[in-house]
């Protein structure tokens, strides 16, 4: 008698739908999977642990290259619990760029969720037409910040500085005639604000365009419908947030549930979905770019009427002005006391969270009194969810098994920190 | 000139001549296959909203030129343990009849290798045939990637050959023979006496299995990127890469070509007894010719290309559900029909009897 074994695959982590370094052990009956042992590290980059070696100010920038696909809502988790030791109040001005961006970013990481969650099911085009938009989002982050993706942009206090009144514009190249330039510059000629406010006004077209792609799709349906089906009291007990939650049915957005910045003054809805399956999810997910659009356009309403301050003048907190650092010693010494040692936060600890495009985003800090985190934990949407991806297959085909880590929307930056 | 050269062609041994038959036609093929991928890669990009090849040459026309000469420059890795001899014939196996099957298609009513009388058959039988290169590629591999995508592929193979099996015997019933040239033929007189009316169900049924046939979205699952990295050629490189790319791309244009014979009438010109057009200047729009044949073609090739920009990969079961539970149960449908019609000579069956 032959021993039937099962059939073991390992996916990945060099594999094009591992989305980074996602390494699976696959145990399969023929194409049924039985267990799915997902194994993560593979992008560790101690986050954590080095965020304890540098002054607080100085662990921005690697709060965006967690999540690398919603690069300012890391920030933002990690700004606000800061803010919350030191007990400050942001100026609201600041409160609605940061929202502003947090939606941008929200769309941001959508698109980039729907191309690849599109990629993995087989459907290559909607990737592309994902990635068109993409574009002109970087592009705002850009102009914001300078960066197209590590943006570095908030900081405690506020944010790093105002919005910019021009767009930068392209050049006429070799391989582009003025002609051709003329026609991409025609919506950058304004503000950074007429820009994105333009966005808005396209962007929900095409939102459309990609439902026609996917969601009346009967093959898309087929992949969808019933696969990876999360009950509501499970998503729970699995500490589920985020889409993934409210595809199960439970109706949690922390922007709804403990509103931070301005959000309680900001008209949305939040999406719910019935039968916590890949299809819910993904009109969720679809919905909520809708949404993101409606709040951004309520952010560029308010911010255009109301100018202020982006950033506390504490200068204990946030760097004084270039112009007076050059003439007054009090602003020179606050600069370099700033960027060398930084500031020191009250002994204690905090826990702010913020709902990522993925689900909470949390940063749990504790401080003994120095200018830098005597422990940092991040608590990721995404480890919670990769963490379900056996019981989530579990019964299901190969095939599915990609459309399930399509779903959870996984990046590896967050999991593995 | 002209003279001399026929006296050379008929003074030639028979097996020169059709050796030389046998060249004019891979030749072209090949370069059509070249050219395929250049127009996948471009028709594509655009429905994309991107440029596609556009560095090699002007336009990027040279870019399939550019391609073959890395892949022959490639070094063909084996793996430790896999079966050498095997390994290295399954690209062989998979090409051999994709080629041979163009041994009796009909270009025009004359240019063709050889009038088979069981050619519907002898296609048929090839087509089926290249699934052992799948099979034994993803066998000698020895990597379960490969292995999954051959077995993939062999259930998917079968199922879909006969419901194109199914599919092909109402045209044969209409046309009353095997011959493929025969089958052109009955169909002469008008657009309307295609078989493509009469047959509807069963040409939707043949191109639809001719598609999961060549292993193209959306029923690649057999080399489904997203899920198996590549299927069955996982493990290969360079030329033995390349060989299976022809394949696939042969195979395309062999069901391409074979949907406008079966069913558009082959080189028949769609303006065929259309009475307005004689003597006007257009009238060469009547004119039986190859151009047709290879614009029809050329259509269904652009039709697979539109399929794969626009549609997701079926699940495996899926592929199988749609093969047994849909298209047989059509196919066999649509042939009763097509009987009972064909019997009480009602409408266009007629003409086939």
């Amino acid at each position: 008698m032959p021993e039937i074994r099962n059939y073991t695959l390992n996916f990945g982590p060099q594999h094009p739908a591992a989305h980074g370094v996602l390494r699976l052990v696959l145990e399969m009956d023929g194409e049924v999977i039985q267990r799915a042992d997902p194994h993560i590290g593979l992008l560790h980059r101690a986050t954590e642990k080095l965020a304890e070696s540098k002054p607080y100010n100085q662990s921005i920038g690697y709060m965006d290259r967690l999540d690398y696909v919603s690069m300012m809502c890391n920030e933002h988790g990690y700004v606000m619990a800061i803010e919350k030791l030191l007990n400050i109040e942001v100026p609201e001005r600041a409160q609605y760029i940061r929202v502003m961006f947090d939606e941008i970013t929200r769309i941001l990481n959508h698109l980039m969720w729907i191309g690849t969650h599109g990629l993995d099911v087989g459907a290559m085009t909607i990737f592309l037409y994902a990635f068109r938009e993409r574009e002109d989002l970087m592009d705002v982050y850009e102009a914001v910040s300078g960066a197209r993706m590590h943006a570095t942009y908030y900081r405690p206090g506020g944010v790093n500085r105002d919005l910019p009144n021009v767009m930068p514009k392209y050049k006429a190249s070799k391989w582009h005639s003025q002609k051709e330039v003329d026609k991409l510059n025609q919506n950058r000629e304004g503000s950074l604000l007429d820009f994105i406010e333009d966005f808005t006004n396209r962007f929900p077209t095409c939102v459309d365009e990609y439902e026609t792609l996917l969601t009346d799709n009967r093959i898309w349906k087929q992949r969808t419908v019933d696969i990876g089906i999360v009950s509501p009291e499970r998503a729970l007990q699995l500490g589920f947030t985020g889409p993934m939650l409210r595809g199960s049915g439970i109706e949690w957005d922390l922007r709804k549930k403990q509103p931070y910045e301005c959000y309680n003054k900001l008209d949305f809805d939040i999406p719910v979905g019935t039968n916590g399956d890949c299809y819910d999810r993904y009109l969720i997910r679809v919905e909520e770019m809708r949404q993101s659009t409606r709040i951004i356009k309520q952010c560029v309403d308010w911010l255009r009427k109301n100018p202020g301050p982006v950033i506390l003048e504490d200068h204990k907190f946030a760097p004084p002005r270039r112009e007076t650092m050059k003439a007054d010693m009090e602003s020179l010494i606050h600069h370099f006391k700033l960027f060398t040692e930084g500031f020191c936060l009250p002994e204690g600890e905090s826990y702010a969270a913020i709902e990522h495009p993925k689900g909470e985003f949390g940063c749990y800090l504790v401080s003994d009194g120095a200018n830098k985190p005597y422990r940092l934990k991040i608590r990721a949407p995404g480890f919670a969810h990769l963490s379900a991806m056996h019981e989530m297959t579990v019964g299901h085909m190969l095939s599915d098994v990609v459309a399930v880590i399509g779903t959870q929307d996984i990046v590896f930056g967050e999991i593995d920190r | 000139m002209l003279e001399m050269m026929l006296s050379v062609w008929d003074w030639m041994p028979e097996a020169l001549q059709v050796l030389i038959k046998i060249v004019a036609i891979v030749a072209p093929l090949m370069l059509a296959v070249a050219y395929t991928t250049y127009a996948e890669r471009k028709v594509i990009s655009y429905m994309q909203v991107r440029i596609g090849p556009n560095r090699v040459g002007p336009r990027g026309w040279l870019q399939p030129i550019a391609d073959a000469v890395k892949l022959m420059f490639k070094e063909i890795v084996i793996p430790t343990n896999a079966n050498r001899f095997l390994f290295l014939m399954a690209p062989i196996l998979s090409i051999g009849p994709s080629l041979a099957a163009w041994a009796v298609i009909p270009f025009n009513d004359v240019l063709l290798l050889s009038s088979l009388d069981a050619s519907l058959l002898y296609i048929l039988a090839l087509t089926s045939v290249g699934v052992y290169g799948v099979i034994i590629a993803g066998w000698a591999s020895n990597s379960k990637y490969a292995m999954m995508g051959a077995l993939r592929s062999a259930a998917q193979i079968v199922a879909y050959e006969i419901a194109m099996g199914f599919a092909l015997v109402g045209v044969l019933m209409a046309a009353g023979s095997l011959n493929l040239n025969d089958i052109v033929l009955g169909q002469q007189g008008s657009m309307a006496s295609w078989y493509v009316w009469p047959l509807l169900p069963l040409f939707f049924v043949y191109f639809i299995s001719g598609v999961a046939e060549t292993n193209r979205a959306p029923f690649d699952v057999a080399e489904g990127e997203s899920e198996i990295v590549a299927g069955f050629h996982v493990e290969y490189s360079g030329m033995a890469f390349a060989v299976f790319f022809l394949a696939e791309y042969a195979n395309i244009i062999l069901i391409a070509a074979l949907t406008a014979i079966l069913f558009f009438g082959g080189w028949l010109s769609p303006f065929e007894g259309v009475t307005a057009l004689t003597g006007t200047s257009f009238a060469f729009l009547m004119e039986l010719s190859i151009a047709w044949f290879l614009l029809k073609t050329s259509f269904f090739i652009f039709v697979f290309l539109w399929l794969r920009a626009t549609f997701p990969r079926y699940r495996y079961d899926q592929i199988m559900r749609l093969g047994w539970k849909v298209f047989i149960p059509v196919t066999i449908v649509w042939l009763f029909v097509e009987s009972i019609m064909f019997l009480m000579k009602v409408g266009p069956w007629s003409v086939g009897a």
